[in-house]
């Protein structure tokens, strides 16, 4: 298990982030914005997974079972606001919603 | 103890049905916001009746603390009814005449859609009213003083959507302003010399702290004066009352006759100790109520509108009661107000129920042969109007005014000048009276009468009827029965007139010489009026200017208008555009632009919005690790 250095899984977790950072900002459907912001809240349970096995500490692994926690709550309300968008406005475009711009 | 310690029901009352009603009004029936506004006035009017009669077994003075109010330093005014027989006679008129008010307005004012918000402003008026003449000290005195003038300015503007009566608000709001303000510095000096505005104390002390005839107790007693002159429409603040009958006619009954316009004359009354310590100032009580009553007397003779006829009356008729307090004859003013109140009262609720039988007329000389149509209206109005004339021997306005004139002559302050004052306006006072009637009750039928008062009309224009003439009989000179019982009961309280020695005997005289005044003015209104069609046209013709200033109440308005008004909206205008203004023009600018610039980045689309977060998640990265 020690034989893959930090580094390797620290990189990967910056990649899934990116990666799904740029897709929320390119993304235009909000089913695929929602997937992307799951992305990159695994890319930090994997950094903190990768954390705790470096300092073998189990904290980094607590971390991640709150995130999974708060990811699954957070899909609750967005899928609900999701389905509400919906049904108001019969798109997925989140462009279409800017009904309170200023 | 006796039933004197229910006194706090007596303001409470009336306070509780206007919380009731400005709170719930809204949404209750007519039948109930009617119980509620002229049932809390009948209750407190009965706690009176009651108190009243604990009071007669045992006269004394009552002091009822309530509650600890404020406690300033040495400012520690109390929540504190004080009963004596002054203010007994005050409470007792001002329960039982705006009780007979509010039954009348129960029907009056039955087809406003207000008829909440107008029973809530009354009652809460009776309560200002009677705190003010129940106060133990100034401060709360001054509570009821303020709070009547802000259920006067309510009522007066109650139809707000005529700017008119907006305007005729503003302005008895305004001038009364006046005079309070005169009265404040007034209470301030008198904490500043006694470190209490406790009434008792102030009287007790005030002889031994300041001579007789020092300067310090004139300005003291004329400030105060200043706040009765202005609250009781006296010169030279008279001039908002005959604006303030653009408020609905009850409220004129009420407020603008019986009751709050007396409330200087309360005030005098009951800081006699500190008017008598002054002979300026209570010569200067004098001449103004002399003036005054001149001078409105002569107004009402030209007036053409029901209501502004009797307005410049009650002003007239309260010059009679700052003339009696100017000689010194506080029982006869107090008495003049007791049977003004009655009187006046019916006299205006009686033009309430002719101007709403044809149709809100108001000109007199457009009514005309009303005694057939509305024949209650017309016995109760002409007992009214005989009252105010002081028709001999049978009304008690003859008894109490007959009372003023005495002292103005016999009395040891009056004077010669003030017994023809008030003598001319006797005359006149009976002239413009016989004139009212005549014209209104007399003659052709102009208009036709569209709907005839009920029950709750008539009702208290019986009662009071009743009482104008009754009430007379409680103090009939010495000359003539041994019944003084009005200045007997106020004995206690008041000191008694001091008249010069040896001028009794001269009382059948004065009494002969104020009856053959009061019929030669009733003979000439009769003559010019009814036996001669056409003669008071000719009078108008022959003297236009004064009868144009007289009309106008002595040209006060324009006067005022011209010194006061002219000169603060031309400041007003003036400074309009100065720098200061500038500052806070800028100010504001600058807000704008800046809310318009950044108002342009919410644009709605959300990936903005994640752009944003991004950027400053990484400028804050960035910083935390350069830093």
């Amino acid at each position: 298990m020690n034989a893959i250095p930090i580094e390797y899984g620290l990189i990967l977790a910056g990649i899934l982030f990116m990666l799904g950072m740029v897709s929320v900002l390119i993304r235009r459907n909000i089913i695929f914005m929602l997937i992307s912001v799951e992305i990159m809240l695994n890319a930090a349970g994997l950094a903190f997974i990768v954390a705790g096995s470096k300092w073998t500490q189990a904290d980094g692994q607590i971390m991640f079972i709150f995130i999974l926690t708060m990811a699954a709550a957070e899909v609750s309300v967005g899928l609900a606001l999701i389905l509400q968008i919906y049904h108001q406005l019969k798109t997925l475009d989140t462009d279409a919603a800017n009904r309170m711009k200023g | 103890m006796n039933a004197v310690q229910y006194l706090w029901l007596v303001p409470l009352l009336p306070l509780l049905g206007a919380v009731l009603l400005i709170v719930a009004g809204r949404n209750m029936s007519k039948p109930i916001i009617a119980s509620i506004g002229a049932g809390s006035v009948g209750l407190s009017a009965l706690t009176v009746i009651v108190i009243g009669v604990a009071f007669l077994s045992n006269p004394d003075v009552y002091e009822i603390s309530v509650w600890q109010w404020i406690a300033v330093g040495n400012l520690t005014p109390s929540i504190e009814l004080h009963l004596d027989a002054l203010s007994l006679m005050f409470i007792f008129v001002i329960t039982f005449v705006g009780f007979l008010i509010h039954l009348y307005s129960v029907e009056f004012m039955g087809e406003d859609s207000g008829y909440a918000r107008f029973f809530a402003c009354l009652n809460l008026f009776v309560c200002s009213m009677l705190l003010l003449v129940l106060a133990g000290n100034l401060v709360l005195l001054y509570l009821g003083w303020e709070g009547v003038g802000l259920c006067s300015y309510l009522l007066i503007g109650f139809w707000y959507e005529d700017p008119k009566n907006g305007y005729a608000a503003r302005k008895a709001f305004i001038i009364t302003r006046v005079g309070d303000t005169a009265m404040l510095i007034g209470l301030f000096l008198l904490f500043a010399t006694f470190n209490s505005l406790d009434i008792e104390t102030i009287l007790s002390a005030a002889p031994s702290r300041w001579e007789q005839g020092s300067s310090i107790a004139t300005v003291a007693a004329l400030l105060l004066l200043g706040g009765a002159a202005g609250k009781s429409a006296q010169l030279p603040l008279q001039n908002w009352l005959p604006d303030a009958m653009a408020g609905p006619t009850p409220v004129s009954a009420l407020i603008h006759a019986a009751t709050m316009v007396t409330a200087g004359v309360y005030l005098i009354a009951r800081m006699n100790v500190l008017f008598e310590l002054s002979p300026v100032a209570m010569t200067t009580v004098g001449v103004v109520g002399a003036v005054t009553l001149l001078i409105a007397g002569f107004s009402a003779m030209t007036q053409t509108d029901l209501k502004r006829v009797l307005a410049y009356s009650t002003i007239s008729q309260i010059g009679y009661m700052f003339l009696a307090l100017g000689v010194g004859a506080w029982s006869a003013a107090i008495f003049h107000f007791f049977t003004h109140a009655f009187f006046k009262a019916l006299l205006f609720l009686g033009a309430g129920a002719i101007i709403e039988a044809l149709h809100h007329e108001h000109n007199i000389f457009r009514m005309g042969g009303l005694r057939k149509q509305l024949p209650i209206v017309f016995i109760t109005f002409l007992a009214g109007a005989a009252s105010l004339a002081a028709l001999p021997l049978v009304t008690s306005g003859f008894y109490s005014k007959d009372m003023i004139l005495w002292y103005a002559w016999a009395g040891e302050k009056g004077s010669g000048l003030l017994f023809i004052a008030g003598l001319v306006g006797a005359l006149v006072t009976a002239l413009y009276t016989t004139r009212l009637v005549i014209v209104t009750f007399f003659g052709y039928a102009n208009t036709r009468v569209s709907k005839r008062p009920g029950w709750r009309m008539t009702m208290p224009l019986g009662v009071l009827a009743a009482l104008s003439v009754v009430v007379g009989f409680l103090e009939v000179p010495h000359n003539f029965w041994h019944a003084q019982l009005i200045s007997g009961f106020l004995g206690g309280v008041l000191p008694a007139a001091v008249i010069d020695s040896g001028i009794e005997a001269y009382e059948w005289a004065l009494q002969l010489l104020a009856a053959v005044v009061t019929l030669g003015g009733i003979f000439i209104g009769y003559f010019v009026y009814m036996a001669t069609p056409g003669l008071h046209e000719l009078v108008k013709k022959k003297f236009p200017t004064l009868h144009q200033l007289m009309y106008d109440g002595w040209g006060f308005d324009a006067l005022y208008t011209l010194l006061f008004v002219k000169p603060v909206t031309w400041l007003a205008r003036a400074s309009r555009g100065d720098v200061i203004d500038g500052i806070y023009t800028g100010i504001a600018w600058v807000a704008i632009a800046a809310n318009r610039a950044i108002a342009t980045t919410q644009n709605g689309v959300m990936r903005w919005y994640v752009l944003g977060i991004v950027v400053g998640a990484l400028l804050i990265i960035t910083l935390g690790i350069l830093v």
